[in-house]
């Protein structure tokens, strides 16, 4: 029992990084309705940022709104330079271009700070809390993934520049017709990503341990909380994202063919299920085709 | 509506059908071009491994294996406008099967082959069947869990007694048969050549057959396609075991070529480097995968001189350029020259 206990709250610990990445993948899924395949690799990016600025000395309360700055703008200038001129091109010139930023910043990290794994400190520092069922950094990990989810929705539903998103994700002919600036609105989302996708890295990364190849396996299980939840809604994908880290959790613990670092698979297993049975994932709209 | 239909609909083999050009004279000099490029390069072809150094040989035979798979991928993309970023898993299975063969029943590599074409057409269909209900962004993301999970797979304990985990598996390198004056390398050049040039041919027939114009019927608009009559659940998984029995038998190939497998061999950058070989060979363009090949084989090498550090920056900016530029691939661009070339010569 205490076992379960146990994977339970590892699991929705793990799970809130997964919540956060689901939602920036859903982020810029509604606004340019591309995935993001190099995501991880930005967030991956960040929290190099992060590390450096931690290794010149700065402290960890100023680390994170700089790097979050930083990473907003970094999303803002990639979508301005590298994704608005490809305009209305096929998906597949989308997936290509995703795929060289992907190989571009992985290159650089490794360039830049090299291959090799670095250890990164907890900013919620070490120690557990209730009798050692739970770290304090996986404590923490929930509560700035719960914050961050707050925020984005009182953000999305009672701001003026919110309320602009949405309308230009949702429609955007009539959001341009009332004085929205799409582009720019579009932009937005991408440096909201960014910046959502930086906390992930930074609270991800005392776990895995940070290096330019962490984020794959991390992006993955986001795209599968993303699906689970449903690509169409922000609500789900953090749902999602929290559902993937306690099944990944309890299905490492419970199946012994999966074992412990091998379980990778299940976010396969989870994404082919969900597109298979529920395209539009839990709490997705149908979105129906017109002929 | 399947979105990538604009680069690809209009881009299949300029050579048979002369696209929108202005007089059929002129397409016909497009296919003399068209059919001296092809002898020529056939001719290097032959020539090259005589004339060249082993490791060279080696590159060239990786090459073509390479363009054997994204032929495989260009036939489920390029013709029946699935995607997959999962290719990769494909040339692992079809490399495993192939070396598991060899390892643990001692079969002859020739036998290999085949057998692994097979196996992969198996999978690729079963996996067909589920992304059938998948399209566009949702088929990419689905193959793209595919082909990071890959390497794992063949990392699970169950499979370990056939794969033997992550240490892989040694393959010796076969000599020529029938006392032919060749090192190995040659021989495994021209044995690559050969199937290769049947696969193409295969290809060809394929894509112009029947069958061929229902997947692009398929491609061009699913409902449509439906409605005059071609079964589209069982077109498209075809299309899927197809392009994964190419990708397969050039997996094997590439198992008994490099001559040892591991699952790191097949990390996520394989699914990835197939599907640029594709893009930058010409979606939909069949000849585009020898250049894909040629692609994915060189630039990284390229790249690697270019700058020490930074290859897969300069490959990463290569592939974003190239989507600016020629979005339509090599393929694309040929065509325009063709185009270009035979309206200057009618009008004349």
């Amino acid at each position: 029992m205490e076992l379960l206990v146990q994977q339970l709250v590892t699991g929705i610990a793990t799970g809130g990084i997964y919540a956060c990445m689901a939602l920036a993948v859903v982020m810029i899924y509604q606004a340019i309705h591309h995935l993001n395949f190099a995501q991880g690799e930005m967030a991956m990016f960040s929290t190099f940022i992060a590390w450096q600025m931690l290794a010149w000395g700065v402290p960890y309360w100023l680390v994170i709104p700089l790097t979050v700055v930083i990473s907003f703008a970094g999303g803002v200038a990639i979508e301005r330079l590298v994704i608005r001129p490809l305009g209305d091109a096929p998906v597949l010139s989308h997936i290509v271009v995703f795929i060289g930023l992907f190989a571009i910043i992985n290159s650089l990290a490794g360039f830049i700070w090299d291959f090799t794994i670095k250890p990164f400190p907890s900013p919620f520092g070490e120690g557990s809390q209730f009798g050692g069922l739970i770290s304090n950094h996986q404590v923490g990990m929930i509560a700035v993934t719960m914050t961050v989810l707050v925020i984005l929705f009182l953000f999305f539903q009672y701001t003026r520049v919110g309320l602009a998103m949405r309308a230009a994700a949702e429609n955007p002919a009539s959001a341009r017709l009332v004085g929205i600036r799409v582009g720019w609105m579009i932009a937005l989302g991408w440096g909201m990503a960014a910046a959502i996708g930086a906390i992930a890295g930074i609270l991800i990364a005392p776990i895995v341990f940070l290096e330019p190849n962490m984020m794959l396996s991390i992006l993955l299980y986001g795209f599968a909380g993303a699906v689970l939840g449903g690509l169409t809604s922000p609500t789900g994908a953090v749902f999602g994202g929290f559902m993937v880290g306690i099944i990944e959790n309890l299905a490492g613990t419970y199946i012994p063919e999966i074992g412990g670092e091998l379980k990778l698979p299940i976010a396969l297993f989870l994404i082919v299920t969900v597109l298979v049975f529920k395209p539009t994932g839990l709490f997705g709209r149908t979105v129906v085709q017109r002929v | 509506m399947s979105v990538n239909t604009t680069t690809t609909a209009d881009s299949q083999a300029p050579a048979k059908q002369g696209v929108s050009l202005p007089a059929p004279a002129a397409a016909t000099g497009n296919v003399k071009i068209m059919r001296t490029a092809g002898a020529i390069l056939l001719a290097i072809g032959v020539a090259a491994p005589f004339l060249s150094g082993n490791f060279l040989i080696f590159q060239l035979t990786m090459m073509m294996i390479y363009a054997i798979a994204i032929l495989g991928l260009n036939i489920l993309t390029g013709f029946n406008g699935q995607f997959s970023l999962g290719h990769g898993a494909f040339y692992a299975v079809g490399a495993y099967t192939a070396a598991i063969m060899m390892d643990q029943f001692g079969i002859g590599y020739l036998w290999t082959l085949p057998i692994a074409g097979i196996v992969c057409f198996v999978v690729g269909f079963l996996f067909g069947l589920p992304a059938l209900r998948l399209d566009g962004v949702y088929l990419a993301l689905a193959t793209f869990a595919l082909a990071v999970v890959t390497p794992q797979l063949f990392k699970l304990t169950p499979f370990e007694h056939w794969t033997s985990g992550v240490m892989g598996i040694v393959i010796s390198k076969p000599d020529a048969p029938f006392g032919l004056p060749l090192n190995p390398d040659q021989w495994l050049y021209f044995l690559t050549f050969a199937i290769g040039l049947l696969a193409y041919v295969c290809a060809r027939n394929l894509v112009g057959s029947r069958t061929g114009r229902a997947l692009m019927a398929i491609r061009d608009n699913p409902i449509a396609a439906r409605s005059m009559g071609v079964n589209t659940a069982l077109f498209k998984s075809l299309a899927f075991g197809v392009s994964a029995l190419y990708t397969g038998v050039a997996g094997a190939l590439g198992a008994i070529v490099v001559q040892y497998i591991s699952p790191d061999s097949f990390h996520f950058a394989l699914s990835v480097a197939l599907v640029v070989g594709l893009v930058v060979g010409g979606v939909g363009w069949l000849p585009g995968a020898l250049f894909g090949g040629a692609f994915i084989m060189f630039v990284p090498n390229i790249a690697e001189e270019l700058s020490k550090g930074l290859s897969g920056a300069v490959y990463g900016v290569i592939m974003i350029l190239m989507m600016y530029a020629i979005p339509t691939g090599l393929g694309g661009l040929l065509k325009a020259a063709l185009g270009a070339l035979s309206k200057r010569s009618t009008t004349r």
